[in-house]
């Protein structure tokens, strides 16, 4: 099974799990998988189209997957995915 | 809900030292240590500066990218404590959550925010997100006695 990294900001949706183990041969099953264990974790990781909400990125060990195979990328039993919230920001002008 | 964030001296010098040394741009960083009260108080033993990977007005923006994100996260973990947020400075502007701010936060962080004003350190604040109320929660800031973690500790 995969190991999906939770970060911080997200771990009070997974029982304060650092990280979470998850059946799914593409990256899209592994994190439609995590969701169906914590539903409360869905708004903060998916639009209502279920895609991945673009202040969240998604690496497969350090690569990104927008520069693999996107949310097709295969995963395998040994694969890592870390979930990354966008941090950004700035001034009001 | 009332929350509280108490920054050891050292963690607040470095911070300060930093975004002036950033100025005009915006500085970041994240910062790390423990907290009690089912999390209404939080104590910053740590400050890690990371670089600001905006493209284009860094005067106006700053970016933290998801490699430095996934490095404080580990450093967190390694260190037995807790990654509590993010701070970064606002040049030549209050100490106040922008809208950007608040589009880009995130639940349970807290931010801290400097002004720098010419170069020079002024006003320090902190926020946590609602998200009930989707808004910024100022939270008081306060300065403690603990010894922040040595740096020669970290590897």
């Amino acid at each position: 099974m995969a190991t999906l990294i939770i970060p911080t900001p997200l771990r009070k949706f997974t029982d304060q799990q650092t990280s979470v183990n998850v059946d799914g041969a593409t990256v899209q099953a592994a994190v439609d998988r995590l969701v169906n264990l914590y539903p409360a974790l869905k708004q903060h990781l998916l639009d209502q189209d279920g895609t991945i909400r673009a202040f969240v990125r998604i690496f497969l060990e350090d690569e990104d997957i927008l520069a693999l195979d996107g949310l097709n990328t295969a995963v395998q039993a040994d694969s890592t995915l870390s979930i990354i919230p966008a941090i950004a920001g700035g001034i009001n002008f | 809900m009332s929350y509280q964030l108490s920054l050891a001296p050292e963690v607040e010098q470095y911070i300060l030292q930093q975004l002036e040394a950033d100025f005009p741009n915006e500085g970041c960083g994240f910062f790390f240590g423990t907290e009690e009260e089912n999390g209404q108080l939080r104590h910053v033993l740590l400050a890690e500066a990371v670089v600001n990977g905006k493209e284009g007005d860094q005067k106006r923006r700053f970016e933290i990218s998801p490699l430095d994100y996934m490095k404080a996260e580990k450093k967190a973990l390694e260190l037995g404590l807790n990654l509590l947020g993010v701070y970064h400075s606002h040049p030549n502007h209050p100490a106040i959550p922008s809208i950007h701010d608040l589009k880009q936060a995130v639940p349970y962080f807290s931010y801290i925010i400097l002004s720098v004003q010419e170069g020079r350190a002024a006003e320090l604040t902190s926020w946590r997100l609602n998200e009930d109320r989707g808004e910024f929660e100022a939270e008081e800031v306060k300065r403690n006695n603990l010894e922040a973690l040595p740096k020669k500790e970290l590897i």
